[in-house]
């Protein structure tokens, strides 16, 4: 998707460059897209619709191609990276003009287990889709989920695993939520390469996400129950 | 007059294709399973290997694996399959269960060429180690710096290994080219380096047993 020679992305007007956007975030150019965003809040753009047209749409894209086997890791972690900058001139943004919040989310990569990329991105596109993120980073035994939910009473435990002999543990955690009479008060979504859905189902996970798309539709699927619960109650 | 030389020879030659008990095997193992066949002088075995990069695949695995088994059977008395469950989350031990087919016990090949239960117990000292074997310091620039796309971005670096603290070279063979190697894979990915010689830890011994059973 590069084109050749300079560019100019003041030339272009609003759906062009939220287009070049779009590409750029596909070639992993992180300058022109922190460009691309600056042009656009100049132009007096939200920031949330910066972040939702430009950002998050431009990563989708990403997403449909590395499911679809287009786009190796290589090229969605530079992808990443390039929205990783463009949401740091954003962030602060958002929330001094009260973008609209669907929900707060914990997530970490479980005990044993060191692997983050996944987790990164998945925690990225929830924040890229209204959600505020407490990410704990990784190897977390079960006291670290059960600290920061204590603490920041969010709505979604995320939990993460790239090893087969580590994603067990993630029933450790539910378990213990379960012990605790916690278990019901949250949406548990799991992830990581050596899951599937059948695992999920067996530890009493709520969902099984397999890519970071997945886990944003899903979760944002299950904050709306949440919201038609509370309505009818 | 012809003269011949009747003294024994140690030389034993693997044959793919005569024995009665197939070794289905990741491609990583193929040089240290020949080799044991051969120091060993076991003849009940046959080799077919898939290919080892599907480490950085495992979704690939099982399908191929299920097609293999399919192949095979009828034409040896038993299969043994040498893989770990290697990222496969399980599916792998689910389809050989369903096939009634066995697998050396472990999650992946650091762990029984080290011995399951020793790899158990240093793990919570390995939560940070990246573990090369002979076959991945052999090929580590084609497998993982090129194959995770270091050569064209290793700015990507701290994004893989940044969270890891050092490499472990889990060595099958003594080979000094390799321990070589395998440190130069440390130092490209600014790690620490530390050598474990493991020899063919749990693959020999679970060969072994295998290799009457024809």
């Amino acid at each position: 998707m590069s084109d050749e020679g300079e560019l100019d992305l003041r030339s272009l007007d609003d759906e062009e460059l939220t287009q070049q956007i779009h590409d750029d975030l596909y070639d992993g150019l992180k300058e022109e897209v922190e460009e691309g965003v600056n042009i656009l809040l100049e132009r007096g753009w939200a920031p949330y619709k910066v972040l939702t047209e430009a950002l998050v749409e431009g990563m989708r894209i990403v997403g449909i191609d590395f499911r679809d086997g287009i786009l190796f890791v290589p090229e969605v972690l530079l992808a990443a990276n390039s929205m990783k900058a463009g949401m740091a001139i954003l962030r602060p943004l958002l929330i001094a003009t009260g973008a609209p919040r669907l929900g707060k989310m914990v997530i970490g990569t479980v005990k044993g287990d060191i692997h983050d990329i996944g987790k990164n991105l998945v925690g990225m596109m929830m924040e890229g889709a209204g959600f505020e993120v407490i990410d704990l980073g990784i190897n977390n035994p079960v006291e670290k989920y059960l600290g920061a939910i204590e603490e920041h009473q969010p709505d979604i435990l995320g939990m993460s695993a790239l090893l087969t002999t580590t994603m067990p543990y993630m029933k450790v955690v539910i378990d213990t939520l379960k012990e605790k009479g916690m278990r019901d008060d949250y949406v548990v979504l799991v992830g990581g390469a050596p899951l599937n859905e059948d695992f999920a189902k067996a530890i009493g996970a709520d969902a099984y996400c397999r890519d970071a798309a997945v886990a944003v539709e899903t979760a944002k699927s299950f904050m709306a129950r949440k919201h038609n619960q509370l309505a009818a109650s | 007059m012809t003269l011949v030389n009747v003294s024994p020879s140690d030389e034993f030659e693997f044959k793919p294709g005569r024995g009665q008990v197939l070794l289905l095997a990741c491609g990583a193992l193929a040089r240290e399973i020949v080799h044991l066949i051969e120091r060993n002088r076991w003849t009940a075995f046959d080799l077919q290997c898939l290919p080892a990069k599907w480490h950085n695949t495992p979704a690939k695995i099982v399908p191929a694996i299920r097609a293999k088994l399919q192949e095979a059977k009828g034409h040896y008395r038993t299969i043994f399959v040498l893989y770990g469950d290697c990222g496969t989350g399980g599916q792998l031990d689910a389809l050989l269960a369903e096939e009634g087919v066995e697998r050396i016990a472990g999650p992946h090949c650091y762990a029984f060429f080290s011995g399951n239960a020793e790899f158990e117990r240093q793990a919570d000292d390995d939560v940070t180690s990246f573990f090369l074997t002979d076959y991945l310091a052999r090929h580590f620039d084609r497998l993982i710096w090129t194959g995770l796309g270091l050569d064209r971005h290793p700015d990507l670096l701290p994004l893989y290994f940044g969270n890891y603290t050092k490499i472990v070279y889990l060595a099958q063979t003594r080979d000094e080219d390799l321990a070589k190697k395998a440190m130069a894979a440390a130092e490209k990915l600014g790690l620490a380096y530390e050598y474990r010689f493991t020899g063919y830890g749990e693959l020999e011994t679970g060969l072994a047993t295998r290799a009457g059973k024809s």
